[in-house]
């Protein structure tokens, strides 16, 4: 099958059904036939908790796999509209083959999360992109190893914790998660399975039930990882979860000098505050000559405000699906806070707000 | 007097931008457009008619819709898949004259109801990149970035505008009574026809703005990328049809002949000019046609919504016929609909119209309509008689009378320019 989807990609081929793709036409015969388009059929959907579930995916032929940490671009239809949203892989790489999962805890207003969790049948036909994102597993994994995830952080770690434990890896791991609750947990019976495992400790803290017994309580502290016996300068450090944790985290280790042992992801964009003072100035989008009052929104709402219909993909600044050029003006990252204002860079317009007068090229 | 806001764009058909208004930054005075017809209020509330026709089908658009666009895009593949089956049985002559049709066919399907209509952003709203207005390329000579821009944008908001319409006589024909005539206008018929056999190549050059760049419309980047997107396209079309499928028939050589790949290549010809004629008349048909009205620059400024719907009404012309006629204009036999509403998808016209026709009652309105036949013979005639050289001497191009008469509107302009710049040094 390599070698047919290799020529039917190929440029050859290319210049014979040009404009248009192999895609194009293999598409008539069935949604699943594709060289390049990932489609998957739905396996499976099961409810982690009240909110949460996981989805088992049977890709297509142009799926080229994933490594543990990466997240896909997932579409699903819904009356005609295709309504894509970043999720991350939460299953082992080393385990089945020719399926895998994603994990989604479903937000009160997020359309396709609450559609994914409520609605979603199996043998349903889905529309992926290859699986992308940088905060995977170095190929070596060094011997000590610790994974902080809070939330609906924990899926990426997930999948890298149950590679690792279907690898037959022998170095320690430590796997610390927050939860507000055991409620909240998703994932419970593997995590009480791994923590049988010799080289595995696995320490949850529910921030706001804290279960009996347990003498680490509330937020991410220092104290935790001492009380876990960690070292952070001598240990890789992979943390996901909300903004409040990676920053608490990331000044811990920069604190300590570990901040080059500390791999990040973001998982959800916090609020903006409408009522900053750098919502200022005017948004110009430059091809379609708008302009707009700096509603201090990030610059992608404030483009669907005034009528346009740029590309996204997760809303939170990870796919890269939504970068459009600056021309001019300073942005604020709403994560980091860091504002930027060179001239004719390029931005994620879902997680930058503009700081006074901006003009990008949408 | 205060001045009117300007329209704001309808969003969905932001593709290359439209349709705004046309705004004159120096005037407050009201567009006259219509006011012959109706009160301005009576505008304003027609406008307001027309909008709500619009958002009335933007919220009802779903599954149908996309079913709908889908499985014309399935017919266009089958028939596409056929007829190139059919162009490879040379030796074969009904195979081989049904394998012409439905390439035809496919590549009119392609144009028109799929290529035009997506590239208008009818599609957009399904977030399909397969049908998205800003990924779509055609099946077409013309590069679908520069077709968007002086189709969508410039003809589609200053629609039978003298000069700034482009696509009235597209810089080729007199077509219209207030065209100033010139001596190339005596070869009107036979040029129309021409261009008819190579429509696609018309487009693809009408897209480059030679005619902008000389007159310094257009910057030079600005042109020269115009002509190395055309290039390209042409390079890969020709290559398509002309080059590597026919090369494909050498393989037919030892059974058939050596004359196998020649007939491909004629296939392949064939279909082509099949798409150009047909896509020619429909199109021809559209803003040609007799009563078609055209507008005066200074007319149409500062007008309202309003005003720019009565724009698209009275200066473009349906078609009537059945359902699959429609399908093979891609519904722009309903060109009156499709010009008040370009954004929203095709097959939503016919129903469209049945509000159109009435707003057409109620105010007493032109609805221009008629069978292909009295369309295109109307096409015909207005451009026999228009290539005869007018009586007038103000209507001919050349004339001492028109030379003087642009000097002075030369001048006045550049007067007005001076003016304008010694103002602001008075006031300070």
């Amino acid at each position: 099958m390599g070698i047919i989807r290799k020529a039917l990609s190929s440029r050859p081929v290319a210049s014979l059904t040009s404009p248009h793709t192999i895609d194009h036409y293999l598409d008539q015969i069935h949604p699943m036939l594709a060289a390049e388009n990932v489609r998957a059929r739905v396996v499976e959907v099961i409810q982690e908790t009240g909110d949460a579930s996981t989805v088992i995916l049977r890709p297509n032929g142009a799926w080229k796999g994933f490594t543990p940490g990466q997240h896909v671009q997932f579409g699903v239809e819904v009356n005609g509209t295709r309504r894509i949203r970043c999720f991350s892989v939460s299953s082992s790489k080393a385990a089945k083959k020719d399926t895998f999962s994603v994990s989604v805890k479903a937000h009160p207003d997020g359309y396709v999360s609450q559609f994914l969790h409520n609605e979603l049948q199996p043998r349903t036909i889905v529309y992926l992109s290859q699986a992308e994102g940088e905060f995977v597993l170095p190929r070596v994994v060094p011997d000590n190893l610790l994974l902080i995830s809070g939330g609906s952080g924990i899926t990426p770690v997930m999948s890298m914790i149950r590679t690792l434990r279907d690898s037959g890896h022998r170095g320690n791991v430590t796997f610390l998660h927050y939860a507000r609750s055991n409620e909240d947990e998703m994932f419970t019976s593997d995590l009480d399975e791994l923590a049988e495992q010799a080289n595995v400790t696995v320490q949850r803290i529910y921030t706001r039930k804290p279960e009996p017994g347990v003498e680490l309580k509330g937020r991410f502290h220092v104290d935790h990882l001492k009380h876990l016996g960690i070292d952070p300068t001598e240990t890789l450090t992979y943390v996901c979860g909300p903004a409040g944790l990676i920053a608490t985290v990331r000044d811990t280790y920069t604190e300590l000098g570990a901040a080059d042992q500390l791999r990040l992801e973001y998982f959800k964009v916090p609020s903006v505050d409408l009522d900053a003072a750098d919502a200022t100035g005017t948004l110009t989008f430059d091809d379609a000559k708008i302009e707009a009052d700096n509603s201090g929104a990030t610059i992608l709402e404030q483009a669907e405000a005034a009528g346009l219909k740029p590309e996204f993909g997760c809303r939170m600044g990870v796919c890269n699906t939504c970068v459009v050029k600056k021309n001019h003006g300073a942005v604020r990252h709403v994560i980091s806070n860091e504002i930027s204002a060179n001239t004719d860079e390029t931005i994620k317009i879902c997680v930058h707000v503009p700081v006074g007068d901006v003009n990008v090229a949408l | 007097m205060t001045k009117n806001a300007p329209i704001k764009p309808h969003s969905a058909s932001n593709h290359n931008a439209a349709p705004l208004s046309l705004v004159n930054a120096h005037s407050d005075k009201k567009a006259t457009i219509g006011l012959d017809l109706m009160t301005y209020e009576q505008l304003e509330e027609f406008g307001e008619e027309l909008n709500t026709v619009r958002q009335r089908v933007l919220d009802d658009l779903g599954q149908k819709d996309a079913d709908y666009i889908r499985r014309v895009i399935k017919a266009q593949k089958a028939s596409e898949v056929l007829g190139r089956i059919g162009i490879f049985m040379p030796f074969f002559p009904p195979a081989f004259i049904a394998g012409i049709l439905f390439l035809g066919l496919a590549k009119i399907l392609d144009n028109m109801e799929i290529g035009h209509n997506v590239m208008h952003g009818q599609y957009d709203w399904m977030n399909d990149p397969m049908v998205d207005a800003s990924r779509y390329e055609w099946d077409n000579i013309a590069p679908a970035k520069d077709w968007k821009h002086g189709h969508n944008y410039i003809h589609h908001t200053y629609t039978n505008i003298h000069g700034m319409d482009r696509d009235i006589g597209y810089n080729m024909f007199r077509i219209d009574e207030d065209q100033p005539w010139y001596a190339s206008h005596r070869f009107n018929l036979p040029l129309a026809f021409i261009l008819m056999l190579i429509f696609e190549w018309g487009i693809m050059y009408h897209g480059v703005e030679l005619d902008q760049y000389l007159q310094g419309k257009i910057t030079k980047e600005d042109f020269q990328g115009r002509k190395k997107r055309a290039l390209k396209k042409i390079r890969k079309q020709v290559f398509k049809d002309y080059i590597a499928w026919p090369v494909l028939g050498i393989a037919l050589v030892p059974f058939v002949g050596w004359w196998a790949p020649v007939a491909i290549l004629v296939a392949n010809i064939v279909a082509n000019v099949i798409r150009n004629v047909w896509s020619f008349i429909i199109i021809f048909c559209g803003h040609f046609p007799a009563e078609v009205q055209t507008f005066a620059e200074e007319d149409a400024q500062n007008e309202t919504r309003g005003q720019w719907y009565l724009r698209q009404l009275l200066g473009s012309a349906n078609i009537s016929g059945h359902k699959p006629f429609h399908v093979l204009t891609g519904n722009l036999s309903y060109q009156v609909e499709h010009h008040l509403f370009p954004d929203i998808p095709a097959r939503r016209y016919p129903e469209v119209a049945e509000d159109v026709k009435l707003l057409v009652e109620k105010y007493g309105l032109q609805y221009n309509t008629g069978r292909l036949s009295k369309q295109v013979a109307s096409v015909i005639r207005q451009l026999a008689k228009l290539g005869h050289k007018p009586d007038d001497p103000y209507k001919i191009g050349n004339s001492p009378e028109s030379k003087a008469l642009r000097r002075a509107k030369r001048e006045a302009a550049a007067a007005r320019r001076e003016e304008e710049a010694r103002a602001p040094q008075l006031t300070s």
